[in-house]
């Protein structure tokens, strides 16, 4: 083979990847929604579950989920971008930055339903917040902090040295550096980190499983101390513990949760590419 | 009238002495040029002055460093005031990524000064007085990149002017820029030094020959010679220095 062919070659293999990739994605989005579209209707969205959630509509798990990502973004977003500002800007290399490092790459990789017991023993039990909106959103709080520190103190990085040394050569303090010049680059690159760590915390089910999420519940939460019913764990509550539940809305309840997660997810590819735009260096 | 007095500096980088004994005295309303090859200590003596050299680990000064006759590295030194009073032009052209305005009004505004009118006016006074008020009059809110190199350096040059500094200090302010830019950038050096004290590292001989009204000669961290840029450039003293600038050594 020449090297024209090693070329031809390596592009079609490189086309497959993706391909790989890609493919099933589309197909289990294109199920989803051609199975579920026929249950979806404004009383699915905008109703109570009736007869043992076999009918009727998923709302509270709606309202549900949207408040435990808020409660979530309430926690995680000044503690994460805090620590992320922090570990880019202030921390000096020493051990105990390097063990907070560790400690968030570890965190990263610790299995869902962990948290959801540490959860439970800290916030549930410990605080005696009991299985509360408040208890749910702690736990996903804190899983959500390492996705949400690491993206921004990357996105912190990645900002040129010279826009700080520039700044402080004109008397600003280091803080109004950050604040003024380096914060605002770095903004495509934090409210990225941020909505992938939210949008993880909305699909999950292990961690608040024994913190917040109520099996069935048919009315809104009057607190933050309240229990309340969450799309993925409504789903998973649908799929394996209810007889006789029909197939179409447990594909539209999964088309829901999808939707609004991808729709956050397009809002975060919006934001950035709206930014970079602005952005020559 | 004397504006900064350096007394026997030396500066460490970890073990590594960049800087040995210097001592110099430099003048208001004139332009000092310090020469020298790469790796010399030219912009590292240039940091000393107004201690952008603090931010990097492991170094470590000796010597003093006196602003109108004030310690710039006595403990109760206020170094952001420092940083005001002693502006910085860079190599490299480094506008931030906003519009013209808003890059010349950001030492201002980190100043604590947010009144439209007064912005207005520092603003047009700095470009005026960076000779660019012309070009971008029209339209301050472009994107300070979308300019070319030269005018984006003398809109860095209008941005450090803007925060009403006493010493510029430029560290290779020409080096990125075409002959024209580099003409214009020099012209512009010249009018400032009506108002300001003005020290600048270059590389180009010819350069600190037509802009500079002293020139001090840099040779491995020290400084060789320092005399009135005719006398270096006609009758130096030191053997090393006309070495250098007849292009024998370096």
């Amino acid at each position: 083979m020449d090297r024209h062919q090693v070329q031809r070659v390596g592009f079609i293999l490189l086309a497959a990847v993706a391909a790989i990739v890609v493919i099933p994605i589309l197909v289990v989005i294109g199920i989803i929604a051609v199975e579920g579209a026929g249950a979806l209707s404004w009383e699915f969205l905008s109703a109570m579950p009736r007869d043992g959630m076999r009918a009727g509509g998923i709302l509270p798990a709606i309202i549900g989920t949207l408040w435990l990502t808020l409660g979530t973004a309430l926690v995680a977003i000044p503690i994460g971008v805090g620590g992320g500002i922090y570990l880019a800007e202030y921390a000096r290399d020493s051990l105990l930055t390097r063990a907070i490092r560790l400690a968030i790459i570890n965190l990263a990789g610790v299995p869902s339903v962990v948290y959801g017991l540490f959860g439970l023993g800290l916030f549930v039990l410990f605080f005696r917040f009991g299985t509360s909106i408040v208890a749910g959103s702690l736990t996903l709080a804190i899983m959500t902090l390492p996705i949400i520190i690491s993206t921004t103190e990357e996105a912190l990085r990645a900002v040129p040295t010279e826009f700080r040394t520039v700044s402080t050569s004109l008397g600003g303090t280091r803080w109004q550096g950050i604040r003024r010049i380096v914060l605002p680059q770095a903004m495509p690159g934090v409210i990225t980190g941020v909505l992938l760590g939210l949008l993880r915390a909305a699909g999950e089910t292990a961690p608040i499983l024994f913190t917040v999420a109520a099996f069935f519940l048919p009315r809104l939460p009057q607190s933050p101390f309240d229990q309340t019913m969450a799309l993925p764990y409504h789903l998973y509550v649908i799929s394996t513990q209810v007889p006789a539940m029909p197939d179409e809305i447990k594909y539209a309840t999964a088309l829901v949760l999808l939707v609004l997660v991808l729709s956050m997810n397009v809002v975060a590819t919006l934001i950035r590419s709206t930014y970079r735009r602005r952005r020559e260096w | 009238m004397d504006k900064i007095t350096v007394e026997h500096l030396s500066f460490y980088y970890g073990d590594k002495r960049a800087l040995k004994d210097i001592s110099i005295t430099i003048k208001d309303r004139e332009i000092t040029a310090l020469i020298g090859p790469s790796g010399c200590g030219k912009s590292t003596f240039l940091r000393c002055l107004d201690r952008m050299n603090d931010t990097i680990p492991n170094t470590r000064l000796e010597g003093r460093v006196l602003l109108d006759g004030c310690d710039i590295y006595a403990p109760d030194a206020d170094v952001v005031e420092l940083r005001r009073q002693v502006g910085m032009v860079f190599q490299r052209p480094n506008p931030f990524p906003k519009s013209v305005y808003d890059n010349v009004a950001f030492g201002p505004r980190i100043l604590g000064i947010n009144g439209n009118r007064e912005l207005d006016d520092i603003v047009e006074e700095s470009l005026r007085g960076a000779a660019l008020w012309k070009e971008v009059s029209n339209d301050l809110r472009q994107d300070a990149l979308s300019l070319s190199l030269g005018e984006q350096q003398r809109l860095c040059i209008a941005r450090a002017i803007a925060v009403r500094p006493e010493v510029i200090l430029m560290d290779e302010p020409c080096s990125a820029l075409d002959p024209i830019a580099t003409l214009q950038v020099e012209e512009l050096i010249r009018q400032l030094k009506e108002r300001y004290c003005i020290v600048i590292v270059t590389h180009n001989m010819q350069q600190a020959a037509r802009v500079s009204d002293r020139t001090g000669f840099f040779w491995l961290g020290e400084l060789v010679e320092f005399d009135m840029t005719d006398r270096i450039f006609t009758s130096p003293d030191q053997r090393l220095t006309e070495d250098y600038i007849t292009g024998r050594a370096g």
